[in-house]
């Protein structure tokens, strides 16, 4: 026996057939000889041969591969069975392929975001050098380096086999067509090596181009390249106008390289010049990679130990590390590109399993239905000699062919829907490119579809297959009703479905809480949507006085200030929650003793006067700035609410004292307080802010208007700024809107995600309520008749199929809620100003949940009260 | 699943068909009927079997690459399947000729005493 000829059956059995006739005809030649006429000869031939079938169909058996055919012929019969109820097969297949196409999208996510490494050699040895430290009372773990600690790190680390540090930005390219603004990535000549990536075409950043003195380089990524050059290898070695600067084109970066959570355009060299590096700057990300064999907490130890050759080196006060406690916390670059969004990916991932949880109980629950009406066909089979183990044989195929064909469907549903939402680009979800459908997912979805088959296939099985399968025929399914035994596993399934149900409903509910407890949070400013946002740049080479820049911007500013429709115009160096654009600086406050440690953190920004007014934040004490005050440079700031209430106890205490940014800079007068703006978003404490003088050659305009977004209006904002300087590009074109809707958008997409699974789960458990009484009263249409026959009321009969799905709904939800109790446990860090145990929220779950159960099961209810006696019992 | 078993699938038989076939191809080439006539033949009539039931036997036993076949021409001009003696069919004729010996002496052995 062997594959060969199990596969070659066929030919082998034409061979003998051949070899059969030969047999016949030489036996009737010899009986023909003998004296037989031909009919008779032909006759007495094959009677000698025996039964030729019997005959071929033993050598066949020889040749077969025995459970290759048990199971190929329990798949034939498998498909025939479900050819013969296209109904109940499509909807099997079609609940089992939407709950394994959810599940395979949501583990494609999981695998591409926190499965699968960084796209880099040994990518587990690269670490983002981040440090640790407590700030006005609050641990924080998120402070980068400054230039002086990358200078530290880079000259004294004995861990790190390559470091570097970067920042990213924007910067306009001018002299190819229309100016165009594009995003850059400052890096320093470590970053590259460290990654372990090269380039695709010319060179990466040597020493060299890290030094300032020398030619000025660019390197661009592959799709820039192609955009702007088409491809073309004759740009290496162009000059390219950054910021009006001339750069020559070293290299161009491969197709598949990433660099984090930033997609750059082009890629300029960080330098730092040695004798002039900032000590207040916080600015830089590190990244390094580990020497082979270093562990994470070797290398903070050797960050432990650098820190002090810092403060030592840049002549900072000792006591700085002591009173800020300041440390060291290098994590896992994985860390870094996956940030926060682990945990709603987990949470998502357990929802959507629920989600196939109940389809499969959906499943399980119709396959039941359709054992018990089979139940006397599987009766007499057993009766004819198949052995129970066979009947179970074949429930399992069928059930497990319907979960492969539902993996197979959920696959498709799976790639459609990977291509959606990738191309809807959430904006809080890392690494999207590179989420796909790889083999690892192959095998996920292939192992769900195999278990998901054997799950919703045994209760059958064990039901309707087992050694008693027999005594079914006794009952020759004309028994008079169905006893309340028979219909227990249903009944569970049911109750299983609405507690899964109720479950994701509360976890939907918590979010749509969630999410409108940030809409309700005065986030510091008002009427996002009428704020029209425009970023322009005003280059050095362009204008080199500090001050004809600051006379430039408001120039400009007066003429968009002319458009009509502009009900007010201001601009600053970054509007609310433009995180690509945060400033952060350490800043003291005069007489409050903060000069021995690191001072406070601050956001700064730059504005012009006027902003506060347009972007709707209340000024609390004092005043505006006035442009006097900008043109005369004079030492002015406005301060946050919470930043006065912190140092001076209240707003109006905090007009006339003084603050710096670290501890040489010259002291600004504070003449305001204005409200708080929730930069980080609104979910969390708005940080302490202080605002100076407009003076930045990066500069966002907020323009209030009601005629935002429209083409006319930006093409007359595009007047207005080329009317003053044609050569400059207009960038982040937006409203103040989007920024905020980015600022929510883990909350709205988990809200979303969340919402489609909990309004799956709702429809699949009201199918299940609807399935189970429609057939309980389908079963017991000949019981109703001789009851409605016998006096009973219509209406009394209705109540009571109305209370079986009620109380079944009924231990649904109380499983749920404990269920829920325990289970939104796991979500609470998603929520916001919500507790896991909201009582409204498990109010309202329940309530849809008991509606949804009182319509499905009203209606076969009404069903069942419209059973004509006479039809019901001349029907069996 | 309930199984159809032939008679002569039974483990005993089946090997003393084998042998039979051999014994049979041991006078050189012939065609399944002349076989089949041979062997009833030559049990004297004891064997009084289906010529069908030979046939999967012939499968087997060429499975096992103790004889080969190839498609000729009968006596009469028919187109017939020819089999033949391979040399380990040879081997294996000898081999259970012997065994078969043996066996049929130790139970001649155990029979004698209880006969007479």
């Amino acid at each position: 026996m062997s594959w060969h000829r199990f596969f070659r059956r066929a030919k082998w059995d034409g061979e003998r057939h051949a070899e059969i006739e030969s047999y016949v005809q030489i036996e009737m030649d010899a009986n023909v000889a003998r004296g037989m006429p031909l009919e008779e000869a032909r006759h007495a031939a094959r009677k000698k041969f025996g039964n030729p079938t019997l005959v071929r169909e033993e050598i066949y058996r020889m040749n077969t591969i025995g459970i290759l055919d048990i199971v190929g012929r329990d798949l034939r019969y498998a498909f025939r069975a479900l050819r013969h109820s296209p109904m109940f097969t499509l909807i099997a297949v079609l609940t089992l392929g939407i709950g394994m196409g959810a599940n395979t999208a949501i583990f494609s996510v999981v695998d591409g975001v926190l499965i699968r490494p960084l796209p880099y050699p040994h990518s587990d040895a690269l670490v983002g050098v981040w440090h640790s430290a407590v700030l006005q009372g609050a641990p924080f773990s998120n402070l980068n380096l400054s230039s002086e600690m990358f200078a530290t790190y880079l000259d004294h680390n004995q861990t790190f086999l390559e470091f570097g540090a970067w920042s990213n930005g924007a910067a306009s390219i001018t002299g190819m067509g229309d100016p165009e603004q594009v995003r850059t990535l400052a890096v320093t000549q470590g970053v590259l090596p460290a990654l372990g990536v090269q380039a695709a075409l010319g060179r990466w950043f040597s020493q060299d181009d890290d030094t300032p003195g020398t030619p000025e380089t660019v390197v661009l990524t592959y799709g820039y390249w192609q955009r702007r050059f088409g491809g073309d290898k004759a740009a290496i070695g162009r000059a390219i106008t950054v910021d009006l600067r001339p750069r020559e084109v070293i290299g161009v970066m491969p197709k598949s390289f990433r660099f984090l959570g930033v997609a750059p355009d082009v890629i300029l060299p960080l330098r730092f010049e040695r004798s002039r590096l900032s000590p207040d700057d916080f600015s830089f990300q590190g990244i390094a990679r580990l020497k082979p064999g270093v562990t994470l907490a070797q290398a903070n130890a050797d960050v432990a130990r650098m820190l002090p050759i810092w403060t030592r080196t840049y002549g900072l006060s000792p006591k700085l590390l002591e009173v800020s406690k300041m440390g060291p916390a290098l994590r896992p670059l994985k860390q870094d590109v996956v940030g926060d969004v682990g945990k709603v990916l987990w949470v998502l991932m357990g929802t959507i399993a629920m989600v196939l949880l109940i389809a499969c109980a959906n499943v399980a629950n119709l396959l039941l239905v359709r054992a018990k009406g089979r139940q006397h066909e599987l009766a007499i089979r057993a009766a004819l000699g198949a052995g129970w183990g066979r009947i179970a044989r074949e429930l399992f195929v069928e059930s497990i062919t319907l979960g492969v064909l539902g993996g197979a469907l959920g696959l498709g549903i799976a790639y459609g829907g990977l291509r959606l939402l990738v191309s809807m680009g959430p904006a809080n979800l890392p690494r999207l490119p590179e989420i796909s459908i790889d083999p690892l997912v192959m095998t996920f979805t292939v192992a769900v579809s195999l278990l998901s088959g054997l799950l919703f296939g045994i209760i059958p099985v064990i039901k309707y297959a087992g050694p008693q399968i027999a005594t079914a025929l006794r009952g020759g399914g004309r028994s008079l009703s169905q006893s309340g035994e028979r219909h227990r596993s249903q009944n569970t399934l049911v109750v299983v479905q609405v507690a899964l149900a109720l479950v994701l409903l509360v976890g939907s509910g918590l979010m749509i809480r969630s999410f409108q407890a940030l809409r309700s949070v005065q986030p510091g400013f008002t009427r996002p949507e009428q704020i029209q946002t425009v970023r322009i740049s005003i280059p050095e080479v362009q204008v080199a006085e500090p001050e004809r820049v600051t006379r430039m911007q408001s120039e400009i500013l007066d003429k968009i200030a002319a458009v009509p429709g502009v009900a007010s115009a201001a601009f600053a160096s970054a509007l609310p929650m433009e995180v690509d654009f945060r400033n952060v600086n350490a800043v003291s406050a005069e007489g409050k003793n903060q000069e021995e440690r690191l001072p406070p953190i601050r956001r700064s920004k730059f504005v012009s006067p006027g902003l506060f007014k347009t972007q709707g934040t209340p000024i609390i004490a004092g005043r505006d700035f006035t442009w006097t005050e900008i043109y005369d440079d004079q030492r002015v700031a406005v301060i946050s609410e919470n930043m006065a209430h912190e140092t001076w106890g209240e707003p109006s205490a905090a007009l006339g004292k003084r603050i710096r940014v670290g501890t040489a800079a010259p002291w600004y007068q504070i003449i305001g307080v204005v409200g708080d703006v929730y930069e980080d978003g609104v979910h969390q404490k708005a940080p302490g802010c202080v605002y100076w003088p407009a003076g930045t050659r990066s500069i966002v305009f907020a323009i209030r208007s009601d005629r935002t977004g429209t083409e006319g209006f930006l093409k007359q904002i595009q007047q207005a700024v080329w009317s003053v300087n044609a050569s400059l590009p207009l960038a982040s074109v937006q409203t103040l809107q989007d920024i905020y809707d980015r600022s929510m958008a883990r909350t709205s997409f988990t809200l979303v995600m969340l919402g489609i699974a909990g309004a799956m789960a709702l429809v699949l458990g009201i199918i299940g309520i609807y399935g189970v009484l429609s057939y309980a009263v389908s079963q017991r249409r000949r019981e109703i008749g001789i009851r409605l026959a016998l006096g009973a009321q219509p209406g009394e009969l209705k109540r009571r199929f109305v209370r079986h799905g009620l109380v079944l709904a009924g231990i649904g939800v109380a499983i749920g809620l404990i269920a829920a109790a325990g289970l939104t446990r796991l979500m609470s860090s998603l929520l916001f100003g919500i507790k896991p145990l909201d009582p409204i929220t498990y109010a309202a779950g329940a309530l849809i949940l008991g509606l949804a159960a009182v319509l499905a099961s009203y209606l076969p209810a009404r069903r069942a009260s419209a059973v004509d006696p006479v039809e019901a019992l001349k029907a069996e | 699943m309930p199984s159809r078993k032939s008679p002569l699938q039974s483990e005993m038989v089946q090997g003393t068909l084998d042998m039979l076939i051999l014994q049979t191809l041991v006078l050189g080439p012939a065609h399944g009927h002349t076989i089949a006539h041979a062997i009833e033949r030559g049990s004297e009539e004891v064997l009084q079997i289906e010529h069908g039931s030979l046939y999967p036997a012939l499968h087997r036993v060429e499975e096992r690459g103790w004889i080969a076949s190839f498609w000729g021409t009968s006596e009469n001009n028919r187109k017939a399947k020819y089999y033949r003696l391979t040399p380990a069919g040879r081997k294996q004729l000898i081999a259970q000729t012997t065994r078969w010996e043996q066996v049929v002496r130790a139970i001649g052995r155990i029979l004698k005493p209880a006969a007479e």
